[in-house]
């Protein structure tokens, strides 16, 4: 059985000294092999940012696209390959942003994968620019003034969209990121978990203490309880989306997977490709 | 008695002209002619003129007729818009109760049929186009037997009493038509066809029938005028063969879905038209440098931006051959008939995993949605091949070292494991890469990988790059095109060699890595070379002046209005050339 350290590979990562994405790096390689994964039997598909890089600092199969496009290249993988775990992963400006129209259809799609997002409220690979993940007031470079656009609440909008698995953590709860990711990874269907990942060089107003001081763990909240959509709402809300934990989780909806038509049990990727002659005569007659 | 003949039925989108020529062709390829169809339509749903010009013949046709002998109206607008390709001795075959009228003074034969006053005697006005479908066989003088068949296979789900209303109403047509014609019946009865089975089919059904048997597991796509037959019919076969099929939220996420698969190991295709390509660059330029094999299909329409979303156009070449920021290997192809799109498709995805590169498959609206007889297609003919794929086990590597993905090598081609192997661990990414994949920004490691993917199409090995059909050593014009515009050019030719010009024609196949080696020679031995597309600017020309030079003798006949190439039109452009 693979340890966290099989998925460990020889590769520096140029991330800054204290960012928040050598956590989830680490909770990555833990929740692999806390599920029993080998590495070759994971494939993770990330976007383009700091963050996107993570796939080359994991030993599993990596596969880094292009900006805002993670999610869609993670699913293609998938639907060739349903024996395969799939984590997509990428930065705010990746999956809300640029990628956002692909968010909002993973979500409602409901293939089986597990996102990552790293939040660091910025775009951290370009220097430091506004993110749909910034708060009102915030000064970058291209917000000098402050930012007037309202940050994107995207916990309650995973929820509207029809998301059957939310969770929210933050990079220095590594216990909590690492379970977090191993119940995503087990969810039959798309799972979303927002981290909070502390872009210590472009963003000193979200740092590590201002996220210990704001945010509020579930687990704190009495009778709180992951399968009540509306609970799920009214929590964010009333904490303006700053809880971790696992916000919402249905485990009865299918996976997308699972509920079309014909689709094969066998990974696509191992099917025959040469049609058989019955197969191809029965298609030709149609025609004439 | 005739050989062919060109019939045309027109009315307002949404009142059952699509079935009628529908109807009336799947009859005529039954009984063994050949068929060609254009259909004339706009991006209205209701509404609007609309045609369905079909070609019918003893022989191969390929391309719609210069002019029109019937043409079925169910409104004035039809007889108005398209009375002036009516040859002489013609005839207007129109519903009676819109009191239809013919300009004076022409050799065309008016024939009033009450078409939806025998459809509403029958029963329902709606079958007001079985009565045309039978006025036309009339006049062809058809067995109206061959019908029954057609019939049943539409309307039998609906029960036999359909069936049998519909049935009458097309005799009923022809019984009219009959005695309206009288002694007239013999000028444009066909002659007998062969009766051998053929198919009839949309390029576009070829195309998806071609990416089932070229192994195609999974689709991604986002719906678009003319390319969503391709999407549509796979949906309805692939489940069947344990595939599947994605309408996406856009084109961008169809692409990159589709390279997703494609890494993941299935044979996986996007398909789209201009503007769908257009959002697919990027993605494009990743599959380049990562080495992913994906097809793409391209059926082009009139650009720029929305353009002319309906109508013919050939102005998508030089963005396939250079789209995409940087520098990757590519392959762009450009079948010209319905049976080289099926096989063409077969073969795209062949060589996009045995080069590891995109391969766009260029069609065009007339021969994406043109509908044609086809010679049944041949199951001995496909071959799949995939390249430096690795089966089978491999050696574990040394503690954590990546499996050489982007391995340098002779002919640029690495081996290729797929994710989930064991010991194949290595990296992707779009990022320039050493031989594991992992980012390099070494400018000898730059040199070399980009040599290495570029030296890949160097010696590509490509069955028929340019359809020849070179009769003369030395000739007088070399006519070369791309896509459907083959039979224009092949008609055009003929009539040029009957005026005593010595003409040689090459439709190219290949468009990229453009086949010099077998265009030079024929450009050569040719005193002026007319490059016939449809566009404004002769990107066709432009590229093989690039590659073959000779730039003094080439020559441009364009179109770009909308409509294809008629045959009279490449001839009399051709002539003034010459
Ligand atoms: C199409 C495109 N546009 C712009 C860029 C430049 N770019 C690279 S990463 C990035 C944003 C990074 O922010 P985020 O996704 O939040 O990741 P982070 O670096 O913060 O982890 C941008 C704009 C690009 N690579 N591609
Ligand atoms: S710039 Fe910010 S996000 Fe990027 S590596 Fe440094 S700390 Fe991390
Ligand atoms: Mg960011």
């Amino acid at each position: 059985m693979a340890t966290f350290k099989d998925f460990r590979n020889d590769v520096k990562p140029n991330w800054c000294p204290g960012c928040g994405d050598f956590s989830v790096q680490a909770a990555i390689q833990r929740a692999a092999a806390n599920v029993g994964l080998e590495p070759h039997q994971l494939a993770i598909i990330s976007g383009i940012g700091c963050s996107g890089r993570i796939s080359g600092y994991v030993h599993s199969y990596g596969f880094h696209g292009i900006h805002g496009r993670a999610l869609p290249i993670a699913q293609g993988v998938k639907m060739a390959n349903r024996d395969l775990t799939v984590i997509a992963a990428g930065g705010d400006g990746d999956g809300f942003a640029i990628g956002m129209g692909h968010t909002i259809h993973a979500i409602r799609r409901n293939i089986d994968i597990t996102y990552i997002v790293m939040d660091n409220q910025i775009y951290g690979l370009t220097k430091g620019q506004t993110s749909p993940r910034s708060d009102v007031g915030f000064k970058t470079k291209s917000t000098p003034q402050g930012s007037v656009e309202p940050a994107l609440s995207i916990m309650e909008m995973a929820l509207s969209a029809g998301a059957t698995f939310v969770a929210q953590s933050f990079s220095s709860d590594l216990k909590e990121l690492t379970y977090l990711i191993e119940e995503g990874i087990k969810h039959k269907g798309f799972s979303l978990i927002n981290v909070f990942s502390p872009c210590v060089t472009y963003n000193k107003v979200n740092t590590y203490d201002w996220f210990k001081e704001n945010l509020t763990s579930l687990s704190k909240i009495e009778g709180y309880d992951p399968s009540d959509r509306m609970m799920a709402m009214q929590t964010l809300m009333k904490h303006k989306g700053l809880v971790t934990g696992l916000i919402y989780q249905n485990k009865e909806q299918k996976s997308y997977q699972e509920l079309i038509h014909g689709y094969s049990e066998t990974p696509l990727a191992h099917a025959e490709l040469k049609l058989s002659k019955e197969k191809f005569d029965e298609f030709i007659v149609e025609f004439m | 008695m005739i050989s062919q003949l060109s019939w045309k039925v027109g009315g307002q989108q949404g009142e059952g002209i699509e079935s009628t020529g529908e109807i009336f062709s799947i009859a005529l390829n039954r009984l063994g002619y050949y068929l060609y169809g254009y259909r004339h339509f706009s991006s209205r749903i209701k509404g609007g003129h609309t045609n369905n010009k079909i070609r019918v013949s003893t022989t191969q046709v390929r391309s719609i007729a210069d002019d029109l002998d019937i043409l079925v109206a169910f409104d004035q607008e039809t007889i108005d818009f398209n009375f002036h390709e009516l040859r002489d001795g013609g005839i207007v075959i129109a519903d009676a109760k819109f009191n239809p009228t013919i300009p004076e003074g022409t050799n065309v034969t008016l024939y009033a049929v009450p078409f939806t006053e025998i459809a509403s005697n029958l029963g329902t006005a709606l079958m007001k186009n079985m009565v045309a479908v039978g006025a036309s066989s009339a006049v062809l003088d058809l067995d109206i037997e061959v019908y029954q068949e057609v019939v049943q296979e539409i309307f039998g789900r609906k029960g036999q009493q359909v069936v049998e209303k519909n049935m009458e109403a097309i005799r009923a047509g022809a019984e009219f038509m009959k005695e309206q014609l009288g002694d007239n019946i013999q000028t444009m009865k066909l002659e007998k066809a062969d009766g051998k089975k053929r198919m009839f089919m949309i390029g576009n059904d070829a195309i998806a029938l071609g990416a089932i048997a070229g192994g195609a597991r999974f689709m991604a796509a986002y719906p678009i005028t003319p390319a969503s037959e391709i999407m549509e019919y796979l949906i309805k076969k692939l489940p069947a063969l344990g595939g599947a099929v994605i309408q996406t939220e856009d084109e961008i996420a169809a692409c990159t879905m589709a390279i997703g698969a494609n890494y993941a190991g299935v044979r996986a295709l996007t398909a789209s038209a201009g503007p769908g390509l257009s959002l697919m660059m990027e993605a494009i330029g990743l599959a380049g440098i990562t080495e992913t094999p994906i097809v793409i299909v391209d059926t082009q329409r009139g650009g720029p931006s929305t353009g002319l979303p309906t109508k013919q156009e050939q102005s998508d070449l030089m963005a396939m051959i250079y789209g995409t920021h940087g520098e990757i290997p590519k392959i762009v192809m450009a079948p010209s008939t319905v049976q080289e799109a099926f096989y063409d498709m077969v073969e795209a995805f062949n060589l996009a995993e045995e080069y590891q590169c995109p391969v766009i498959v260029l069609s065009d609206l007339q021969l994406s949605l043109g509908k044609q007889t086809v010679e049944p297609l041949e199951y001995d003919k496909i071959e799949i091949r995939r390249g430096k794929l690795v089966t089978g086990e491999l050696p574990p590597l040394d503690n954590k070292e990546y499996f050489k993905r982007y391995e340098v090598t002779e002919d640029g081609i690495s081996p290729r494991v797929l994710p989930g192997m064991p010991n194949g661990i290595h990296h992707v990414t779009g990022v320039e890469h050493a031989e594991t994949g992992k980012p390099s920004e070494l400018a000898s490691n730059r040199k070399a990988q980009m040599d290495k993917r570029l030296r890949k199409l160097k010696n590509i090995q490509f069955n028929t790059p340019v359809h020849k059909n070179v009769k003369h050593e030395e000739a007088d014009v070399l006519i070369v095109g791309f896509n459907s515009t083959r039979g224009a050019i092949e008609e055009a030719m003929e009539r040029l060699e009957l005026d005593g010009l010595k003409v040689n024609h090459a439709h190219v196949r290949l468009i990229h890595p453009f086949p010099t080696d077998e265009m030079l020679p024929l450009v050569q031995s040719a005193k002026k070379v007319v490059v016939v597309e449809q566009n404004a600017t002769g990107q066709l020309a432009n590229i093989i002046k690039m590659n073959v030079g000779h730039a003094d003798k080439i020559y441009s006949v364009l179109k770009y209005d909308g409509n294809p190439f008629l045959p009279h039109e490449v001839y009399t452009k051709c002539k003034e050339l010459l």
